[in-house]
């Protein structure tokens, strides 16, 4: 991947603690776990590293490594993404929508 | 393939973009499940760029590592009772933890000594903060399934073993950064680091880890970062920060809700006060009252105001579908009936909406704490089913009680109060509960789900 040099790529960083500060600063009290679960998901990002490190060794010691770190990525991505979304089904029948419903 | 940097670079920019919708969406009832859904785009369009980049080979090992990850995660997410979440929740956050520092041991490999110096100090932080997420993960997980006592793990020096292992590990990464570019160096590190994540999540009681895996969780945000730095990559950088300071303000907003600081959860070994205050409680001569079924039936039916507390016993009982139809009962004899949750009910911060929400209880019954506490006193029965630390009066009186300042429901202020219980065991917290002795208050011995269906038969009887 192209190299941005240290400075951009920690002036990304900088930007992105605020922007992860901001992004989710009014968030009620009965959404924090499927909050904590989807951030559980998005950190499963870890894949793109694993890929590339599998994708580009050689020698076994680094394709073993790449090997387990490509299953716990992928486990990290998968079932992040289904426990999330099994917690938020629980939502998709909230009050808002039910109250429409012809009962 | 792609070759062209720009694209992969504008592509990795959407993965990101919707990243941020994503956390945006997180954060809103209604648009939630979407966010997931938006989230999981753009987690494609990242593994797919990355798949097509020029050059990547090994594809059975790739293809293989993915289905056994695949199965792995969605027969666990699958399968797993709703009332398991939170420890799932650590797992998953644990092999991603162990996956970063992985890919850091697996780039220092590959390198074999030409790293520039800021990357040499981005692995060492991968797989110090990788590692302590995914061993402290597990810990985590093993409380909450109870594989490991949900009470704190406490030994003699405890706090100086646990100061050596950091300060060890932290000392071994320096030494990485000085230009001692060996790879024992960073295998000792990873060690220690496993070591500190195991010590430092033992002395944590049970009913903090909600709070220890948010902060793990942020952990593992920011061990994903730094590999970015190491493998250049902007998406990796952005999305694993991202999770990093959300995290960080999830885990600063859990505690809020139990009125303590992060510091006092993470430090405050919970059990050691308790041995304190628990000897001067024995035998003051009152005693706990049980009751039996019937009599709760005829007390509820002739209450006009109900409050149901529910906590995790019932979420264990899986009685939340019997718990609706009591108070589906009730309300047809005119009875008025709320429920009344407490923030950190259950294991996590808004587990019991999410229990209750699946046995379909009208979201209008269900009251927050600052709500409902106003009610107690004009309140005839406040149905307590297995909560035990969310209604203790110690929180309120006890300054001693290491829940002390936690604000509880003011269940002892109702007229009425009946708890469903297993046993007397304590909470898990592990803490003795004034509640139960109160004049007030009689027991239900008995699983949840069986007292409830009783109930159930008892009520329509009356």
């Amino acid at each position: 991947m192209t190299d941005l040099g240290l400075v951009i790529e920690l002036t990304i960083l900088v930007l992105a603690i605020f922007l992860g500060f901001e992004v989710i600063s009014k968030v009620p009290t009965m959404l924090h776990t499927p909050l904590m679960s989807g951030t559980n998901f998005i950190h499963g990002i870890v894949i793109v590293g694993a890929i590339v490190v599998l994708g580009y060794a050689d020698d076994t010691f680094t394709k073993a490594i790449g090997f387990v770190a490509m299953v716990l990525a992928t486990a990290n991505v998968v079932g992040g993404w289904f426990v999330t979304d099994r917690m938020l089904e629980m939502f998709k029948r909230r009050p808002d929508e039910r109250r429409n419903e012809p009962s | 393939m792609i070759s062209d940097p720009d694209v992969i670079g504008l592509l990795y920019l959407a993965a990101i973009v919707c990243f941020i919708v994503a956390l945006r969406f997180l954060s809103s009832p209604k648009l939630a499940r979407r966010g997931n859904w938006v989230g999981g785009a753009g987690m494609a369009i990242a593994i797919a760029t990355t798949l097509l980049l020029d050059g990547i080979g090994n594809w059975p090992l790739i293809v293989g590592g993915a289905a056994i990850g695949t199965v792995v995660g969605v027969v666990g997410a699958r399968t797993v009772k709703m009332t398991a979440m939170p420890q799932m929740v650590a797992l998953f956050n644990g092999v991603g933890g162990g996956a970063a520092a992985l890919v850091a041991l697996a780039e220092f490999h590959v390198a074999d000594g030409a790293l520039a110096s800021e990357e040499t100090v981005s692995i060492a932080l991968s797989a110090l903060i990788g590692s302590i997420s995914f061993s402290g993960s597990l810990v985590a997980f093993a409380k909450l399934q109870e594989l490991l006592s949900g009470r704190p793990i406490v030994f003699p020096g405890q706090k100086l073993v646990n100061a050596a292992t950091l300060v060890g590990a932290a000392a071994l990464g320096g030494a990485l950064v000085a230009g001692v570019e060996a790879e024992w160096v960073l295998l000792a590190l990873l060690g220690l680091a496993l070591l500190f994540g195991v010590m430092f999540v033992l002395p944590i009681g049970g009913a903090d880890m909600p709070v220890v895996i948010s902060l793990l969780n942020a952990f593992t945000g920011l061990a994903a970062s730094a590999t970015g730095f190491v493998l250049d990559s902007t998406v990796l950088i952005v999305s694993g920060m991202l999770v990093g300071a959300s995290g960080t303000f999830l885990t600063l907003m859990m505690a809020k809700a139990m009125n303590r600081s992060v510091a006092n959860v993470l430090f405050g070994a919970f059990g050691q006060v308790q041995t304190a205050t628990g000897a001067d409680r024995v035998d003051d001569g009152r005693t706990v009252r049980s009751t039996t079924a019937d009599d709760v039936a005829v007390q509820l039916s002739y209450a006009r105001r109900v409050v149901v507390v529910p906590g995790y016993g019932l979420a264990v009982a899986q009685a939340q579908h019997d718990v609706r139809q009591l108070a589906e009962l009730l309300e047809s004899k005119g009875i008025d009936v709320a429920y009344a949750i407490h923030p950190v009910a259950g294991r996590m911060p808004g587990h019991m909406n999410v229990l209750l929400a699946e046995a379909n209880v009208p979201y209008d019954q269900l009251k927050e704490m600052d709500e409902i506490n106003p009610d107690f006193p004009q309140t005839d029965v406040a149905l307590v089913i297995g909560a035990n630390d969310v209604v203790n009066p110690a929180a309120r009186s006890d300054p001693a009680s290491p829940i002390y300042g936690m604000p509880i429901l003011d269940v002892d202020k109702a007229t009425s109060v009946i708890v469903m219980k297993r046993s007397m065991a304590p909470g898990f917290a592990g803490i003795d509960n004034e509640l139960f002795l109160d004049p007030r208050t009689t027991m239900l011995f008995g699983n949840a789900k069986d007292s409830i269906v009783k109930l159930i038969s008892s009520v329509k009887a009356v």
